[in-house]
């Protein structure tokens, strides 16, 4: 298969980037679209050129990292899977690729498709979590919790952190990930002890950062490999009304 | 607790609950636009009298034009920081599946606005004095600003859009108050779709039928 790739190149988050074209003429159906990157890498290698850098780590789809924008969609046209579970097949031979980094003020590209996502560190750091302490495991059935609540709470806490609702979001908006990251503690009892703070610091962290405004447009529930749904983001409304 | 007060969630909290209040305003104002369609002129000005001196409906005149000043200014204070949360953009067209019409709202909400200015110029600056005209007259007023083709086709137009406007408004209003249910979600969708279509269908029809069937 015979692709055109457009792709952002940047040296470093202080210079100015730019869209630079590449050939690749021997692309297998069979590749996934992170080895079609490193085959395109060696390639810029033996010629002496930069290869260009992309984040990725597990290519399993569980550690988020590996975001990036293709022909409009975070993570590729293909729904509820990252970009390394990308396969070529997707793409149409001849066809144009456009590979993008995310996009949003709080999450600065570092260099060609690298952006800086920190600021979901920053706001988990800020209440995304339960204050306990730590030894030996307690027993399992002291605190029971409803089987619908645990499911809901799983389903929630199951979001990677890639940044995917942020790219997609016409708003840059971080309210789908920071409401998976309330609702898989406030469905919990031991989340409920510190939910008041914790919805207040991530909320306030999250507007700090500089992320946009949600407007229900659901860009982020169709476009998140986890598939994190946008009734998190009603939770999150309610928990922080429920802060005041 | 200032933190709280000016929090984006907030800020979209007191934009949702103006926009339901301007929800229901709507209703009200298209029952008394219906009496347009009659032949004679009084009712539509006993009406246009009864909400220009009635103490209940004055009082409630402020706070419309209180949300009407949250909604528009509100809004436009969250698109600003919209705008800023993604300074560079990206080259290929976002094709994400979403709802259509909210990709518009500023825009809907801006030609809206401007209805709303040109339509308090031909009636409610009127009725306050700022400009000429018979307040006492409002149904000769109409009818006449319904002869002018182009002022039928902008209205029309305005509308249509403020159906795009209100369809994605209504269901999304709840979303924003925490109101997500399993069922009832889907239902205030249906609501929403019904009530974007009649209302401004309803307010379509009165130029309609003065422009081409009387």
């Amino acid at each position: 298969m015979k692709l055109t790739l457009k792709i952002w190149r940047q040296k470093n988050a202080g210079t100015k980037g730019s869209f630079k074209t590449y050939q690749m003429d021997d692309v297998s159906p069979k590749m996934a679209f992170l080895e079609m990157l490193d085959a395109l890498n060696k390639k810029l290698v033996e010629e002496g050129s930069d290869p260009v850098a992309f984040d990725h780590d597990c290519r399993e789809g569980i550690c988020g990292s590996c975001g990036m924008y293709i022909n409009g969609h975070p993570h590729g046209p293909v729904p509820a899977i990252t970009t390394c579970h990308l396969s070529m097949r997707y793409f149409k031979d001849g066809e144009t690729v456009w590979i993008e980094p995310w996009r949003a003020k709080p999450f600065p590209v570092i260099k060609d498709l690298i952006v800086d996502r920190s600021a979901f560190d920053k706001i988990q750091i800020a209440g995304g979590f339960i204050s306990v302490n730590t030894g030996a495991a307690p027993e399992a059935n002291s605190i029971l919790v409803q089987k619908r609540n645990s499911d809901e709470a799983f389903d929630s806490a199951i979001c990677v952190g890639c940044g995917a609702c942020v790219a997609a979001c016409k708003n840059a908006s971080a309210m789908l990930f920071v409401s998976a990251k309330i609702s898989q503690f406030a469905l919990l009892p031991q989340g409920r002890i510190e939910a008041k703070q914790r919805v207040r610091a991530m909320v306030d962290k999250m507007d700090e950062l500089g992320f946009g405004n949600c407007s229900n447009t659901g860009a982020c529930e169709a476009e998140c490999p986890k598939e994190i749904k946008l009734t998190n983001i009603a939770r999150l409304n309610r928990e922080f009304y429920k802060a005041f | 607790m200032s933190k709280i007060l000016f929090s984006s969630i907030t800020k979209k909290f007191v934009m949702a609950l103006a926009g339901l209040f301007l929800l229901t305003f709507l209703p009200v104002h298209l029952f008394i636009n219906l009496m347009l369609l009659k032949s004679e002129s009084e009712p539509f000005n006993t009406a246009a009298h009864f909400m220009a001196t009635f103490p209940l409906i004055k009082i409630m005149e402020i706070v419309l034009f209180g949300a009407i000043i949250i909604h528009i200014s509100w809004g436009i204070f969250l698109q600003i920081q919209n705008w800023f949360a993604r300074p560079v953009g990206y080259v290929s067209r976002n094709k994400s599946e979403v709802s259509f019409f909210s990709k518009f709202m500023i825009w809907t909400g801006a030609i809206i606005l401007t209805f709303l200015i040109i339509h308090w110029f031909n009636f409610y600056f009127v009725k306050i004095g700022l400009v000429k005209g018979n307040p006492e007259d409002f149904y000769g007023m109409a009818h006449s600003l319904f002869k002018i083709p182009v002022y039928n086709i902008i209205y029309l137009t305005c509308f249509a859009l403020l159906g795009f406007h209100l369809f994605h408004a209504f269901y999304s209003a709840f979303q924003t108050l925490g109101l997500n249910h399993r069922i009832w979600s889907p239902v205030i969708k249906i609501v929403a779709l019904v009530y974007a279509i009649l209302i401004p269908a309803g307010f379509a029809i009165i130029p309609i039928t003065l422009w081409f069937f009387r």
